[in-house]
């Protein structure tokens, strides 16, 4: 069963081929992407007008990349996954129209897809996959949440944030440290000449007795902390090294937590922020004492992307999920994932 | 030849057939979002028309200017389509689908942008063509560019929209085109497709003509503004 996906509901447009043998092995046989960060540096954030602009630009030439990376031709394509939501609207329904529109003409189910899903299932696109049930970590600059993954299909919100994003605390502490947008990746570069404790930031949430996180009293801090002073080189990579510490702490304390609260043996860490050095470093020394195994998505996985949407689609018609019949257009631009069932 | 066109520019949806010179359209039903039914009516229009989506020679769509997601959902679906089938795409201006079906020699179209503005294009009929006259803009009501000496026509929902304009244009006769229709886009399409116009799928795109959506970092600093 060969499955399309399409991503669409940010600023990454994404498009795969996965493939799923009768044995229920499966393999990524192609995908494309494009990133349209750059494009959106230049307004200091995501303008969901121009990501919009930007994708129906894109999703041809992606999906012809893909195809020509494997061989494959459209007819051989079996249903089209694509993200529903949540997500910019104006971005979802780019994709969204353009997957009903494919299948329509190639006379192929489709199946829309929540974006989560994706991401909490992006690790199985590894050499060494982890296998359910498992505790996922979701961090990036849209969502931090804790879920339990007992399966396809089969997710429980353990905790999540009440403010900002993890993703979002780096990129708005970058930004006031003048390090552009978006600035979590070059504060994490900058935090690695830092020395440890020199700046301490306050660990919001950490005792609270939950799996919840908040991560808005950051931005206050750090201003604070930087009003009126003149910071040197090895200053700014300092308080870049306590904005981090004060991050990493609290989501590699949490998702332990979690962990054993569950008591399950295994972590999955997936979102853009699952790419941070520290991140993976603090869990993975962490988890060696916990006697947990942690895995990761490969890197070009972690942000957004068409893989971990063929996938996911993949997934859920051989756990037996009815695929749509293709025409109707609707996205869901909100859509808490504890609504979703197989 | 068979030529389908999607037109969603306005709140006012509509699919049609060409089949070599033969006409059928439907209207999205109101008060749904046209992008529920846009294709389910496609596919109820075919099986009407007793043809298979392999049939169509090529697919049109109203390209703008008009609501920015509607643009892009009859694009995606024009593209979707095409790719699958092989086929090429044919972007047709929704103004001078709106002048074609107006049908007077000299038309001047407004069309409601929204945001205080209207889509203005003013159009000429050459023997079977429509000859844009100048560039389509977008402006405020009381900036709109008025029609040229002579006789005209004007049309849109952009003139009933903004007493501005309607009072401006209280002397020229107002046609009852009031938003663009699939019917008139596949009009204007099936020569074109016929003459070998159409594009590939992958260069299809809105026609948008409202394009300053944000701010820079810089402008708006510049305008004294935070970062």
């Amino acid at each position: 069963m060969l499955v399309l996906g399409i991503e669409s509901s940010c600023d990454e447009t994404g498009v795969a081929l996965y493939e799923m043998g009768s044995d229920g092995t499966g393999t990524l046989l192609g995908h494309a992407l494009h990133s349209q960060i750059a494009m959106h540096r230049e307004y200091g954030g995501v303008v969901p007008e121009l990501a919009s602009r930007d994708h129906i630009r894109r999703t041809v030439p992606l999906l012809r990349q893909a195809l020509a990376d494997c061989g494959r031709t459209l007819e051989q394509v079996d249903a089209i996954a694509y993200t529903q939501g949540p997500g910019l609207a104006g971005a979802l329904l780019v994709g969204a129209a353009f997957a009903e529109g494919l299948a329509t003409a190639l006379g192929k189910p489709t199946v829309p897809l929540h974006h989560l899903e994706g991401h909490l299932l992006s690790p199985l696109l590894s050499a060494s996959p982890p296998r359910f049930p498992f505790v996922a970590l979701l961090v990036s600059g849209g969502h931090t949440q804790i879920m339990r993954v007992s399966g396809v299909g089969q997710y429980e919100l353990l905790g999540e944030t009440l403010d900002d994003a993890a993703g979002e605390a780096f990129d708005k502490t970058a930004k006031l440290l003048g390090l552009g947008y978006p600035g979590g990746p070059a504060l994490a570069r900058l935090a690695e000449g830092g020395k440890p404790g020199a700046v301490v930031f306050p660990r919001p949430m950490l005792h609270s007795g939950d799996l919840d996180f908040s991560f808005s009293g950051l931005k206050t801090a750090v201003l604070t902390y930087v009003r009126g002073k003149e910071l040197d080189e090895q200053a700014r990579a300092d308080v870049c090294r306590g904005i981090q510490d004060a991050i990493v702490d609290v989501l590699v304390t949490k998702a332990l937590a979690a962990v054993k609260k569950t008591g399950m043996q295994q972590l999955v860490v997936a979102g853009g922020v699952g790419a941070n050095r520290e991140l993976r470093r603090r869990l993975n020394a962490k988890a060696v004492k916990a006697r947990i195994q942690v895995y990761y998505p490969e890197l070009e996985f972690c942000t957004d992307n068409g893989a971990m949407i063929a996938l996911a689609g993949a997934l859920r018609l051989a756990a037996g999920a009815q695929a749509k019949a293709a025409g109707p257009i609707a996205i869901r631009p909100r859509w808490p994932l504890s609504e979703l069932t197989l | 030849m068979n030529l389908l066109a999607l037109e969603t520019a306005t709140d006012q949806g509509s699919v049609a057939l060409w089949r070599d010179g033969v006409l059928l359209s439907r209207e999205c039903p109101a008060g749904e979002q046209s992008s529920l039914t846009l294709l389910p009516l496609v596919r109820a229009m075919m099986a009407e028309a007793g043809l298979a989506m392999a049939d169509l020679d090529g697919i049109a769509f109203g390209a703008g200017p008009g609501a920015f997601t509607g643009l892009r959902v009859a694009c995606g679906v024009a593209q979707g389509l095409a790719v699958a089938l092989d086929r090429p795409v044919l972007p047709v201006v929704t103004l001078e689908a709106m002048a074609y079906a107006d049908g007077s020699p000299q038309v001047a179209v407004y069309l409601d942008a929204r945001m205080n503005e209207v889509y203005c294009g003013a159009y000429r009929r050459v023997g079977e063509v429509l000859e844009l006259q100048g560039a389509i803009t977008v402006c405020p009501p009381a900036e709109a560019p008025l029609p040229a000496a002579g006789d005209w026509a004007v049309c849109g929902n952009g003139v009933p929209a903004y007493p501005a304009l309607s009072q401006r244009l209280a002397a020229w006769p107002l046609g009852g085109q009031r938003v663009p229709t699939a019917a008139a886009v596949a009009r204007l399409a099936a020569p074109r497709l016929a003459r070998g116009e159409g594009l590939d799928p992958a260069l299809a795109a809105p026609l948008y003509i409202r394009d300053k959506v944000a701010l820079t970092v810089a402008e708006r600093l510049a305008q004294g503004g935070k970062a």
